[in-house]
């Protein structure tokens, strides 16, 4: 696996997320996905930056677009914060489940929209995500 | 604080979003509408989406919360514009957006609004003639 670049987006305040959406959205167009694909990919981000804030108290973003070894390109999102971590992994990802007002829809969708899902959390020691979405082959 | 602006037009308000729905736009939204429903009267409102180019679980929410609001103020919603990509996008992650009526473009919005505010005016009266010929006969001579 190689990162061929990366951006470094902080997501400390609320216009942070649309900061990152916009990162998200030049780089998706860029890699040429489809606009379902784009779509599902800033929807993801847009998620996953309002948990950072909201569950993680702030933390950043890294936009990265990557080469699997074979030329296949992907992108990359890796949202991590130092914040309260989440107790029960499996749990947070079940549809419906909240600590806070939310729908509890974001993690989990997250999940769907992207092709990798990866969640690493440990009470008391901040949480990381990380999503992947493959170029599709023409 | 940006606000997006609302039209009047007849008994109907009409918000069109613009392509940055900032979270506290979206509140701030909220709350103008449900005032502007009170203080212009309305009987349904039209919101544009065609700008957007992706609803997340937040927007998500606020849009079915001001289409609840708006529905406890006897007004009716309907969501038009809404790009196939954020329909999909929205259905796998779920979010449901029940209660709110849709429609392809502002015409067709327009005209459905139409109909659901007559359709509610004609249930209203209905209800109200069967409430007087159900009177019972002792209470009619009183
Ligand atoms: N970065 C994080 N730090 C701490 N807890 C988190 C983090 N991300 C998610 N969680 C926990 O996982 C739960 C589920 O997250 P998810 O995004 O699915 O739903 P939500 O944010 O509560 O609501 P929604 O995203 O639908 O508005 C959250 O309520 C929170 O308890
Ligand atoms: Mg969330």
């Amino acid at each position: 696996m190689l990162v061929k670049s990366q951006e470094d987006r902080p997501i400390c305040k609320e216009d942070d997320i649309s900061i990152v959406r916009s990162s998200v959205k030049r780089v998706v167009a860029l890699l040429n996905f489809s606009l379902v694909n784009q779509t599902k990919i800033i929807t993801a981000a847009s998620e996953l930056a309002r948990n950072t804030l909201e569950h993680g108290k702030g933390g950043h973003a890294l936009i990265q677009i990557i080469d699997d070894g074979t030329g296949r390109i992907g992108l990359r999102m890796i949202f991590e914060d130092t914040g309260p971590g989440i107790p029960d992994t499996d749990r947070a990802l079940e549809d419906g489940f909240t600590t806070g007002n939310g729908m509890g829809l974001g993690l989990g969708g997250a999940r769907r929209l992207m092709d990798e899902f990866q969640l690493e959390s440990h009470a008391g020691s901040g949480t990381k995500v990380s999503i992947t979405k493959w170029q599709e082959r023409l | 604080m940006d606000r997006i602006p609302i039209l009047k037009l007849g008994d109907k308000l009409l918000v069109t979003i613009q392509v940055d729905f900032h979270d506290r736009v979206a509140l701030a939204l909220q709350e103008d509408l449900t005032e502007k429903i009170l203080s212009a009267g309305a009987k349904g409102v039209l919101i544009d989406i065609s700008a957007l180019e992706m609803v997340d679980s937040f927007m998500g929410r606020v849009l079915g919360n001001i289409a609840k609001a708006s529905r406890l103020l006897d007004c009716e919603t309907v969501l038009v514009g809404m790009q196939p990509a954020i329909a999909i996008t929205i259905t796998e992650l779920g979010i449901a957006l029940q209660g709110i009526h849709t429609a392809l473009n502002a015409e067709g919005g327009m005209a459905l609004l139409e109909r659901l505010i007559k359709a509610k005016s004609n249930r209203g009266r209905t209800a109200n003639a069967s409430k007087i010929a159900g009177r019972p006969p002792n209470l009619q001579r009183g």
